[in-house]
């Protein structure tokens, strides 16, 4: 399979060809590339997205996967209605 | 790292890349910009994304008019390689009681004296343009179709990218320590990687001015952080143009182009710390005030939430001027939550006086003078 339909984040369908044009552009951490491309911002919150993400700047930047500085977790953990949380339903 | 330096920009924020372009387009060489984190991983990075020019300020009004016209070529502008997503959905101001709308029509007089084509609508036609906006004491509302949302992301990599291309050095993951000043003049910069020489230094670090002057010995700029949160939804097909905004209900909801919903509520009481954690207490009282104006909206889910530092000033308006006992460093703070939609002209205005060119508009107004004078800014549509 051609590297460049491969899908790292699959609710923003960004591709691994993507991330790795980012990280050779200068971008090193997963929040830079999320802020470039939203990889790890839809419903999943990048739990798909990151690891992958992370091992791509591990072996460009080649350093260990535990030197990779992880995002900020940002609640909420999974997706709710906002009339949930007004006490609507 | 450099050892000198004709400007030191501290910040990678709209402010600081934005001032890093328009300084190196004017001429200046040998800027390096300084940032703690990343590009864009403080105020900006965090912020609501809406772009208006309905303000109630003169200045903040000209200020925001002039940088939308700027967003509008900004792409083309900065021969951006990606795209800042502008869209000019227009901003509905949504009145639910009296004082409210009285006030509106004070800031509609200030807009139209300056050309800026917003408008008073009934409750009704407010109606027209978001058909689920609630209608129980809905007054009425000011709407201009001009402003709209960009993303911040993309408009400091654009600003960054391209002051890049003009020579610019970024140092990121590199702090701002301290100040060398010798007879009340900014000689160095020290940082986390070494000393820079500089006579030129830009504070453009938001909430964080206050301590950044206080390095180089001036101690009382009139500025303090205070926590506003911000969640934002799953994408949906879009459905409805403009930023909807509430001042009696404290809130605010924009669709991105993206599809998502972005929305923050203001806290009344919030108090005056550097605390960016998010709370539950949020999610309920955003969902609350936001489905109370929007009541469709109930059923859209929130996927995040996050939380950014307004550096707020006595006025609402920005401080932009020559730090006293420090000649050689300018500060650019106190933008109060609006830095981001004004940050294209303000940066130009700073630029045109460093650089001794005519300034587009007296930069002296926004001077820190203004609070022993009493000339103030006052802006009375911040949320």
């Amino acid at each position: 399979m051609e590297s460049n339909t491969v899908i790292v984040c699959r609710c923003e369908d960004v591709t691994v060809e993507e991330i790795r044009a980012l990280i050779s552009a200068g971008y090193r951490s997963i929040d830079e590339i999320k802020r470039a491309v939203r990889a790890g911002m839809g419903p999943c919150q990048g739990r798909n997205c990151r690891m992958l993400i992370a091992q791509e700047l591990a072996k460009a930047c080649g350093i260990d996967m535990e030197e990779v500085i992880m995002p900020t977790f940002r609640p909420t953990v999974k997706p709710v209605k906002l009339g949930t949380y007004a006490g609507s339903e | 790292m450099q050892k000198t330096a004709n400007t030191v920009i501290i910040g990678g924020g709209i402010i600081g890349c934005a001032m890093a372009y328009e300084l190196a387009l004017r001429g200046m060489r040998d800027i390096v910009v300084l940032e703690k984190r990343y590009l864009c991983s403080g105020a900006t990075g965090r912020c609501g994304a809406g772009v208006r020019q309905q303000w109630g300020m003169e200045t903040n009004a000209i200020l925001a008019r002039d940088s939308i016209k700027r967003f509008e070529h900004l792409n083309e502008e900065l021969d951006y390689d990606m795209d800042i997503e502008f869209k000019q959905g227009g901003y509905l101001i949504v009145a639910y009681s009296e004082a409210e709308w009285n006030q509106f029509q004070k800031n509609l007089l200030v807009q139209h004296r300056l050309g800026i084509p917003s408008q008073a609508l009934t409750a009704e036609e407010a109606r027209k343009i978001v058909p689920y906006l609630n209608k129980d004491g809905l007054l009425g509302a000011t709407f201009c179709a001009t402003d709209g949302h960009a993303n911040p992301f993309r408009v400091v990599d654009a600003y960054a990218k391209a002051a890049r291309r003009l020579g610019v050095t970024f140092e990121t993951h590199t702090e701002a320590t301290g100040f060398k000043v010798e007879s009340g003049r900014i000689k160095a910069v020290q940082t986390t990687k070494g000393d820079i020489d500089t006579p030129l230094v830009i504070n453009a670090t938001n909430a964080y001015a206050p301590e950044i002057c206080k390095m180089a010995g001036y101690d009382s700029l009139p500025v303090y952080p205070e926590r506003h949160q911000i969640l934002v939804t799953e994408a949906v097909e879009p459905c409805q143009g403009p930023m909807v905004l509430s001042f009696k209900y404290r809130c605010y909801a924009q669709q991105t182009p993206h599809g998502s919903f972005l929305m923050g509520v203001a806290h009344p009481d919030e108090p005056r710390d550097f605390n960016t954690n998010t709370s539950w207490q949020f999610l309920e009282d955003c969902a609350r005030q936001i489905t109370g104006i929007l009541p469709m909206l109930k059923d859209l889910r929130v996927v995040r939430q996050w939380a950014g530092l307004y550096d707020v000033s006595p006025d609402h308006s920005p401080i932009l001027d020559e730090v006293p006992g420090a000649e050689g460093m300018w500060v650019l703070a106190g933008f109060s939550g609006h830095g981001f939609m004004i940050a294209p002209q303000t940066t130009v205005l700073v630029a045109q006086k460093i650089m001794g060119e005519a300034c587009f508009m007296p930069i002296e107004r926004f001077s820190l003078d203004r609070f022993r004078t009493g000339a103030l800014l006052l802006e009375p549509a911040a949320l």
